[in-house]
């Protein structure tokens, strides 16, 4: 490609410039902190008050039920650890799913080793929750079900309002992990009877460093920084005020657009999808076809290795990401495409390209071009193409 | 991440194909790790490695270490190839990130998968050469993380 075309928006996104724009003074004339009394802190206060507010409509809820966070990863970790703490009294078990974010798995695994019983659920081959399974796992002792919203790795959406609906009826407190979702699909956190709710900043074009936990009122959590009373004295510490500023200017910008910016993500989304199969044989489409966020694109492409293609990739100026063992640091490839059943040669040659408001379709049509020839290249060269085809001729 | 000599084998990787009627033929590794090597070699009556050819799944570093692997026995005696070590591999790429370190190993093990094979199709016996393990899927050992 003649520039450089990023089609990773899941792992993170460029910041607006209108994003920045709306920053910038609050890190020089606009500096003021907002628990001050005189006029420098009260208009950064209103800074922070109408974030609040923008960030609250946006999933249907007021002002006081946002904390804000240092990201998503913070906001799973709190929402896990202060409610397993806040409710050890009714009991220590809760359930959640096998294709979940490390920081809700890896916070679960810490729950463990403290004592707390965890149960994962299985998802089927599109990597949907099993719901009769969820169901069936309920416990007297059961006191939270964290599920995601969307997966971030096969962009499959949960079915959150039924979960939400079967939390509620059993009186358990229901958190999702809505970073992937947030602003990809609509979100009414009471329809949805959605407890808590993870939100990130630089997947939807804010900063990075920012987030928002949801935190339905009455619902008891204990205090995660302790010191002032910042965001109602459950997380102390002066406030990130450009952050909070530059993502209550994306989440404006994103609520106002996400139709039409969905609307035309979905129609790239599927002439890749359907140009891929067309012209790449022995490859599988990873997650749900319509159950799927907008921008999310995964298949897994038989023959040939995920670490492989994404430098291929990168020396033609397109940034993607893989599943496969060599980029995730250990031998073992994915847990999400292990989860909905891939065997592991199959997950090790996943390639994952999310898609962001201003690809064009001279890009789509441009990587697809790319990714057929390095596709090809890599299983000239591999042993396992070279043996079925000895064994099949070739025939599908 | 990689060094450009690996980048170098891994864009441009030298002996790629296969070799038909091959004098031996190694394969090692390990779908579910994500490696698989193979290595061709046409050896003449002197015992000199005339030929070599490789192909193999799996990442950058695998690659390129077969790609490398596959230089430094070229035109070397069958004795000369069996000293060829990981080692050598890695210091001939200038190094490997640690994680890929298995990489090399694996380019080792095909070279003498591959030499076992010639040896046994010839009723020769290679000197220093251990049975290499035959089942592919128990050519690696897990490592913890």
């Amino acid at each position: 490609m003649d520039h450089l075309v990023y089609l990773d928006h899941a792992a993170t996104t460029a910041a607006r410039p209108e994003v920045v724009e709306a920053m910038l003074p609050y890190f020089t004339e606009k500096y003021g902190n907002p628990s001050s009394i005189y006029s420098l802190g009260s208009e950064t206060k209103a800074a922070i008050t109408h974030a609040r507010e923008v960030m609250a409509k946006s999933i249907g809820t007021t002002s006081e039920n946002i904390y804000f966070t240092a990201g998503g990863s913070e906001s799973d970790n709190w929402a896990l650890v202060a409610t397993a703490e806040a409710y050890a009294s009714k009991g220590k078990h809760i359930i959640t799913s096998k294709i979940e974010h490390h920081a809700i798995l890896h916070t679960c695994e810490y729950l463990a080793s403290r004592g707390y019983e965890i149960t994962y659920i299985d998802v089927d081959e599109n990597g949907v929750i099993k719901l009769d399974q969820l169901k069936a796992a309920i416990r007297p002792d059961t006191i939270l079900i964290s599920v995601m919203f969307a997966n971030n790795e096969i962009g499959t959406i949960q079915p959150i309002e039924e979960i939400g609906a079967i939390a509620k009826e059993h009186g358990i407190l229901f958190h999702t992990d809505a970073v992937q979702a947030y602003c990809q699909v609509p979100i009414d956190v009471d329809q949805m009877h959605i407890d808590m709710l993870s939100v990130s900043g630089h997947k939807i074009n804010g900063p990075k460093g920012i987030g928002f936990l949801y935190i339905r009122k009455g619902v008891k959590i204990r205090s995660f920084i302790h010191g002032g009373a910042q965001e109602r004295k459950r997380r102390a510490g002066t406030e990130n005020v450009p952050g909070i500023v530059g993502l209550g200017k994306a989440v404006e910008m994103a609520v106002a657009d996400m139709a039409e910016r969905t609307a035309k993500e979905i129609e790239l989304r599927d002439r890749m999808i359907d140009a891929i199969y067309k012209r790449i044989p022995y490859a599988r489409l990873n997650g749900d076809r319509t159950r799927r966020l907008p921008n999310n694109v995964n298949f897994s492409f038989q023959f040939v290795e995920g670490e492989s293609m994404l430098i291929m990739l990168d020396m033609a100026h397109i940034c993607a990401s893989s599943g496969s063992a060599c980029t995730s640091g250990s031998l073992d490839p994915s847990h999400v495409l292990l989860a909905i059943g891939l065997p592991h040669e199959i997950a090790h040659g996943s390639l994952r390209l999310t898609l962001g408001y201003d690809n064009t379709q001279e890009e789509i049509d441009g990587v697809v071009d790319e990714i057929e020839k390095i596709v090809a290249r890599l299983r000239s060269m591999s042993p396992l193409y070279e043996d079925f085809i000895k064994k099949t001729g070739g025939n599908k | 991440m990689y060094s450009e000599k690996v980048m170098d084998h891994f864009q441009h990787p030298r002996n790629v194909g296969e070799i038909e009627n091959a004098s031996g033929v190694g394969t090692v590794g390990n779908a579910k790790c994500g490696d698989i090597m193979r290595i061709y070699f046409d050896i003449d009556d002197n015992q000199v490695i005339r030929d070599v050819k490789f192909k193999t799944f799996g990442c950058g570093a695998a690659v390129a270490t077969s790609s490398m692997a596959t230089e430094l026995v070229k035109g070397k005696t069958i004795y000369e190839a069996l000293e060829v070590t990981n080692k050598a591999v890695m210091e001939a790429l200038d190094g490997l990130p640690p994680v890929k370190v298995h990489c090399s190993l694996l380019a080792e093990e095909a070279i003498h998968a591959a030499l076992w094979d010639y040896a046994e199709k010839n009723g020769i016996k290679i000197e220093g050469l251990q049975k290499p393990k035959n089942d592919i899927s128990e050519g690696e050992e897990e490592e913890d993380y």
